[in-house]
């Protein structure tokens, strides 16, 4: 097993601010590692220091075999950087922002061209190739920047946050674009806010809260840690939310959750469904809902901060 | 990988210069109106100037036109260099210049870049000047040779300015931060110097001020290139004054540059 990402002990303070209290983590080759947080978890931070832009007060990471500090030209020849903390000129048009990093990478003007043209090609831009990046729609800026990661062909790329604030459409169009690059054997490193982001892209998934790592594994093995299913009723008349929430609480023990007509709660013993659907029935609730399933990474993220991951407003 | 292939060699540097200067200069190409954002202060000023103020000051717009010309370049160059500033604080906010350092490129690119074609810019600011000037009435009384070291003075004392520059691009929260500082520092600098009035009408203190600010010894050196008059002292006093600007400003912004690492 080979780790493109190797990060020991780093530590990063802002003033008062500590943004990165102790971080151990690694990225196996070729896999995806989702860094799950909600804002100013220390997220970005940890992009920061090993994509080379910032200086860990303590601690050392290696990409691809390189400090990021001893040796940060190299571990620079290797990554791609797109995201939160990456821009595109909105001045240049994207033939041209791309053109302008394939010759600060090197290539000659007709191989930039060829390079540029080959991903616009990619990532369905040709139309808007020769136009101001200011012109372009969220997506699409998102595309760009995503193309610029990946100009210099990189063995380890840094996805931050790359789907905040996209309409679903253009998300999923992203996401097939990270399944593509894992296929071709590239080392990525995606933050994200969204569970549902990170349960679809990543082999392998950290959870950051307050600068530290609290928890690590595969996506299915944090769902099983927490030990449960979740069950999730939704009557088909509003008005007996109430009696359902009553009903679920007598069976389980627990108070349920209610949200948006949906009422859950986390269950220990399967055996206590036919119960629920018994005691429902016998009183004339009809479910237009009715789902048994493995608690997402949000009620994961729940039971082990006491938090939740997602902005209230990103869900 | 060697140990030689650790930092860019200075071939590979200046080519990633002269990129990200393209980079700065290809956008006039799509937008002209950059151009004319460029100009326009110029000629405003230039033509208010001269056609408001000249008659009151020195009895005709010609004889204005002779003594201001100069005054109105040292002061365009000063507004000028604070291009340098909006364009890095722009780069910064808009994750551009995080881009630039990820890659494996000679860290003073990305500013160097910038500057030079910042100091094209100038150079340009100031043919419209002379150009626009010349048809309005202005006469070079000195000749080539004077215009020439005119504007090297001028490139050289923007260049040495652009550590001003930069040390605000970097510390300014925004944009509109680095337009407040024009307002309320470079232009009472600009119009307490002898750049578009002589001193003399003013009050002691005031005149006293007047004759230590570098803007009246740099209108004072481009009056003498240009229109003849003493040189050497103007233009050593300014070239004095730009490098203890910059003496000051330069290890500020490498320290803020450093910060922000």
């Amino acid at each position: 097993m080979t780790y493109a990402i190797q990060a020991e002990g780093l530590v990063k303070r802002y003033g008062a601010t500590t943004a990165l209290d102790g971080v151990d983590l690694t990225a196996e080759t070729g896999r995806v590692l989702g860094v799950l947080g909600p804002n100013g978890a220390g997220k970005t931070t940890a992009v920061r220091v090993l994509a080379t832009l910032t200086r860990p007060d303590a601690g050392r990471a290696t990409v691809g075999g390189f400090d990021v500090v001893r040796q940060a030209h190299q571990a620079r020849s290797l990554i791609g950087l797109t995201g939160q903390s990456a821009g595109v000129d909105e001045a240049l048009t994207g033939t041209e922002n791309l053109i302008m990093i394939g010759r600060l990478l090197g290539l000659s003007r007709p191989a930039a061209r060829a390079r540029a043209a080959e991903l616009l090609a990619g990532f369905d831009l040709t139309e808007a190739a020769d136009r101001a990046a200011k012109t372009y729609s969220g997506g699409m800026r998102r595309r760009l920047d995503l193309a610029a990661g990946l100009v210099g062909r990189p063995r380890v790329l840094f996805l931050d946050e790359p789907t905040t604030g996209l309409d679903p459409r253009s998300r999923t169009g992203l996401w097939e674009v990270v399944r593509g690059l894992r296929r071709d054997g590239v080392t990525v490193l995606l933050t994200t806010q969204y569970l549902e982001e990170a349960d679809q892209l990543a082999d392998d998934l950290v959870l950051f809260d307050h600068g530290r790592i609290i928890a690590r594994g595969a996506p299915d093995e944090l769902k099983a840690a927490t030990g449960g299913q979740v069950l999730e009723v939704r009557p088909v008349d509003g008005d007996r939310l109430d009696l359902v929430v009553k009903v679920l609480r007598e069976v389980l023990g627990a108070v349920p959750e209610t949200a948006n007509g949906l009422v859950t709660a986390v269950l220990s013993d399967p055996a206590a469904v036919p119960a629920i659907v018994r005691r429902l029935d016998d009183l004339g609730v009809v479910a237009a809902e009715l789902t048994l399933r493995r608690s997402s990474l949000d009620e994961v993220f729940l039971a082990l901060t006491g938090h939740r991951a997602e902005p209230e407003a990103a869900a | 990988m060697s140990a030689a292939a650790r930092t860019v060699p200075p071939p590979a540097a200046l080519r990633q210069t002269l990129t990200l200067a393209w980079r700065n200069l290809v956008q006039i190409k799509h937008n002209p109106m950059e151009l004319v954002d460029l100009s326009v202060q110029p000629i405003m000023f230039l033509l208010l100037f001269t056609y408001v103020f000249g008659g009151a000051i020195s009895g005709s717009t010609g004889d204005y036109l002779q003594f201001a010309l100069p005054g109105l370049i040292a002061q365009n160059m000063l507004f000028a260099t604070l291009t340098t500033a909006v364009g890095l604080n722009v780069d910064i906010h808009k994750g551009v210049f995080d881009r630039l350092r990820s890659l494996p490129i000679a860290r003073s690119a990305p500013l160097a870049g910038r500057i030079v074609a910042d100091t094209l810019k100038q150079a340009w600011a100031f043919a419209l000047f002379l150009g626009l000037g010349l048809v309005l009435g202005f006469r070079i009384e000195t000749g080539a040779a004077g215009v020439l070291g005119a504007l090297a003075l001028l490139l050289v004392c923007a260049l040495t300015l652009s550590w001003t520059s930069v040390l605000i691009g970097l510390k300014a929260a925004d944009v509109e931060k680095v337009q407040l500082f024009a307002f309320s520092v470079m232009l009472p600098l600009t119009f307490t110097s002898n750049a578009f009035v002589p001193g003399e009408t003013m009050p002691g203190w005031l005149r006293r001020w007047v004759e230590i600010n570098p803007v009246s010894h740099l209108s004072d050196a481009l009056r003498g290139l240009l229109t003849g008059g003493p040189v050497a002292g103007p233009a050593v006093t300014s070239l004095l004054w730009a490098a203890g600007v910059a003496a000051l400003c330069a290890p500020l912004s490498v320290r803020a540059f450093r910060n922000r690492a």
